[in-house]
């Protein structure tokens, strides 16, 4: 396969470094069902995530200090930071659910930052992450929307403030923006991820082809990353609190 | 051969995001990484954060209440001073007046003595000039009379009469 690319080309292939590939078994990437449990690149950085979550979150705090160490000021931080969010887009009855919204937001928050470790793995710039994740917090806002306030919330879609004429088209729109919210919710994340990386790659390829030229990429690189920090850490902050607003739709539909 | 060759034809040109074959072991490994996750954050992290940010606001609250206490404590403690001030200022001058009276008193009594002796010493000079004066006349009368006479018997021995001398003289120095 290599074969294909002429020798002296630029050689660059950005979206290689999304390739799924077995770690045990010469690289091969999974099928189906069949290779359900095999541990590839992703299932490395994901366990990685998890590690670094429970390092942060578990380790940091074991002090139990009251003047804090800095891993645990910064978990603090982090558990403040949230719960607040939950609070006050949510509400104050929403904080039981604070530690499913501190699960989504800490695993997109460290997928993103471990996959600005260069070589690592994107594992949030894969759509089926993302949009297990979107559908996770669309299927249960949905379910609960229902548990919560039965038929009545239904009533998110009738907007009764409307002209009585407008009132249907408006439902039919809602509706739609209603199901629309996890691909937006999915994509909005993968897609920034995924393009991040693949023009760090782009410019990683033009400073492996220009020899003494390859400063600029090289700078560019280095411009590229410090938006890809910014990106990844943003994205993490929109996800979650995209999430707080889905939220709070299904406990307090009626505003 | 094929299958491999099928399955690089499958993910190398496009998106290896949209490669579906991968989706059930990504999908599946997600679910484990986000149970796991879950439960050591709702088990372990959370309630143990939750717990120091409460201890901390505790103790903080604590701290500002004992401070206040302190400060109520200092307040209370400077108006006692004050009013002991106050008190030993009014004390001091209750004995700096009972001294000045009684030393007024003793002036008084001591300028009233040195008054009398005073006035005793003064009549008695006075006295004792009224004394000499009163000599002192009757010496010059009596130079006078023997000058008159002295005189007057120079000019005519028969008119020296010491009598009629003596009466001229003590009627001029009337």
């Amino acid at each position: 396969m290599a074969g294909k690319y002429v020798e002296g080309e630029f050689n660059i292939h950005p979206m290689d470094q999304f390739k799924v590939e077995g770690l045990f078994n010469g690289g091969a990437t999974p099928q189906g069902f069949a290779d359900l449990f095999m541990i590839t690149n992703q299932t490395l950085w994901i366990a990685l995530t998890v590690l670094a979550i429970i390092g942060l979150m578990v380790l940091g705090s074991r002090g139990r200090a009251n003047v804090p160490t800095r891993m645990q000021s910064v978990a603090e931080l982090t558990y403040g930071f949230i719960y607040k969010m939950v609070e006050d887009v949510t509400g104050k009855d929403a904080v039981k659910y604070f530690p499913h919204i501190m699960t989504l937001f800490l695993f997109i928050l460290f997928a993103n930052l471990l996959a600005l470790i260069p070589t690592s793995f994107s594992v949030t710039s894969h759509i089926a992450v993302t949009a297990v994740l979107a559908l996770m917090v669309f299927v249960s806002v949905t379910v609960l929307g229902f548990v919560l306030n039965g038929v009545g919330f239904l009533s998110m879609f009738w907007p009764k403030d409307a002209p009585a004429a407008l009132r249907p088209v408006l439902a039919i729109i809602e509706l739609i923006s209603y199901f629309v919210r996890p691909v937006s919710h999915s994509i909005r994340l993968g897609a920034n991820l995924m393009a991040g990386h693949a023009v760090l790659k782009v410019f990683a390829g033009f400073a492996g082809a220009l020899g003494l030229g390859a400063v600029f990429p090289i700078f560019a690189i280095t411009a590229i990353y410090g938006l890809e920090v910014l990106v990844a850490v943003i994205q993490a902050y929109v996800f979650t609190i995209l999430t707080c607003v889905y939220l709070k739709d299904a406990l307090h539909p009626h505003h | 051969m094929a299958t491999e060759a099928a399955t690089g034809a499958s993910s190398t040109p496009g998106m290896p995001q949209l490669d579906i074959g991968t989706f059930p072991n990504q999908i599946f490994w997600l679910l484990v990484a986000l149970v796991i996750i879950f439960y050591v954050l709702s088990r372990v992290a959370l309630p143990r954060i939750g717990a120091i940010i409460e201890e901390r606001h505790d103790g903080i609250a604590n701290d500002l209440e004992r401070a206040a206490d302190y400060r109520r404590q200092a307040e209370e403690a400077e108006a006692a001073y004050n009013q002991a001030l106050i008190d030993a200022r009014a004390e001091a001058q209750r004995i700096a007046a009972a001294a000045k009276a009684d030393v007024q008193k003793d002036i008084d009594a001591a300028i009233a003595k040195a008054d009398a002796e005073i006035s005793a010493q003064s009549a008695e000079s006075e006295a004792r000039i009224a004394e000499i004066r009163d000599s002192a006349m009757e010496a010059v009368e009596a130079v006078a009379k023997e000058t008159a006479l002295a005189v007057v018997g120079a000019v005519d021995a028969d008119m020296a009469d010491a009598d009629a001398v003596n009466a001229a003289v003590a009627a001029q120095m009337k």
